[in-house]
């Protein structure tokens, strides 16, 4: 099985990123990008059967810093 | 006072961190990511600075689940003293024996100079030797030094004297300008500015001499 593990930072964190991106998009002339929040996709192979639960122990643990991080699970 | 020295695939501020302490008078040895435990009746763990495992995923991240970090984490829960400089102050946020987490510098600049801090508090053996209040210039060398944390852990922080260092003016976006943290109980201390390539007058400076002298001759008396 795969999941694909979405991580960005949470809300409020300022993505100094996404506001490079944001700001060079504006200067390439496409108007009206009002944010740009960049996160990472993260794909694992695993094991038929692995939990949810389990695929969330890892991003609690590694993948994602919950400090600044949120993320979001996809069992494909 | 022994001390060790934290080796990860990537560090690269190792040698001067045990030339530091070595110069202050402690006995250093070094310890391999890979051990699973510390030499015996080590006082100080020092994380310096790097790219341990290549910055890969987040920084620190991966060295914050390296065997010799869950020892370190042990030896800090038992009191221990750690001092973590640049990655190693990423190092341990990621292990959670600091509050906070460092982001990409806000300028999206790597930056690499000698910068003016003030030191907020003598209240730790790491800061024993400055003064609160007290100039000082020390270099730093990093891509994501901007240090953020929750605002009311931070209020907390300030509340409690845990502020080590500010930027005397802002560099990179950190709240506060935090230049460095220490923990509730004043024996772990997270730093961006690297105090280990200011103890020589040949380098460029010796401001960083005071924290080895005094964390040396503290940990000794203790």
């Amino acid at each position: 099985m795969k999941a694909r593990v979405y991580v960005m930072l949470k809300t409020g964190v300022l993505d100094p990123q996404g506001e490079a991106v944001r700001h060079a998009l504006g200067t390439l002339g496409f108007a009206g990008v009002e944010g740009v929040r960049q996160g990472k996709v993260i794909e694992l192979d695993l094991a038929d059967g692995t939990s949810e639960a389990v695929i969330a122990q890892m991003c609690d643990k590694l993948l994602a810093n919950t400090v600044i991080e949120s993320y979001r699970i996809e069992v494909l | 006072m022994r001390a060790a020295v934290v080796v990860f695939p990537g560090s690269n501020c190792d040698r001067d961190m045990a030339v530091a302490l070595r110069a202050a008078g402690a006995d250093v040895s070094m310890v391999w990511h890979k051990d699973a435990s510390l030499p015996d009746a080590v006082d100080l763990v020092a994380i310096p600075g790097g790219f341990s495992f290549g910055d890969y995923l987040r920084c620190g991240a991966i060295a914050a689940q390296s065997p010799i970090c869950r020892a370190v984490v042990a030896h800090a829960e038992r009191g221990g003293y750690v001092l973590g400089v640049c990655n190693g102050f990423q190092v341990l946020t990621e292990t959670g024996l600091l509050p906070g987490a460092l982001m990409r510098n806000s300028g999206l600049k790597f930056i690499c100079k000698t910068v003016d801090l003030t030191v907020e508090t003598a209240n730790s053996a790491f800061t024993a030797g400055y003064q609160a209040g007290q100039a000082m210039r020390l270099p730093v060398a990093h891509h994501d030094g901007n240090y953020t944390v929750d605002p009311a852990i931070l209020d907390r922080m300030q509340g409690d004297d845990r502020i080590a260092f500010r930027y005397a003016t802002p560099l990179n976006g950190s709240v506060a300008d935090i230049a460095g943290v220490l923990s509730e109980n004043r024996r772990v201390l997270g730093m961006m500015p690297h105090p280990e390539r200011a103890v020589d007058a040949g380098h460029g400076g010796t401001d960083g001499q005071a924290l080895f002298r005094e964390l040396v001759g503290q940990v000794v008396q203790a």
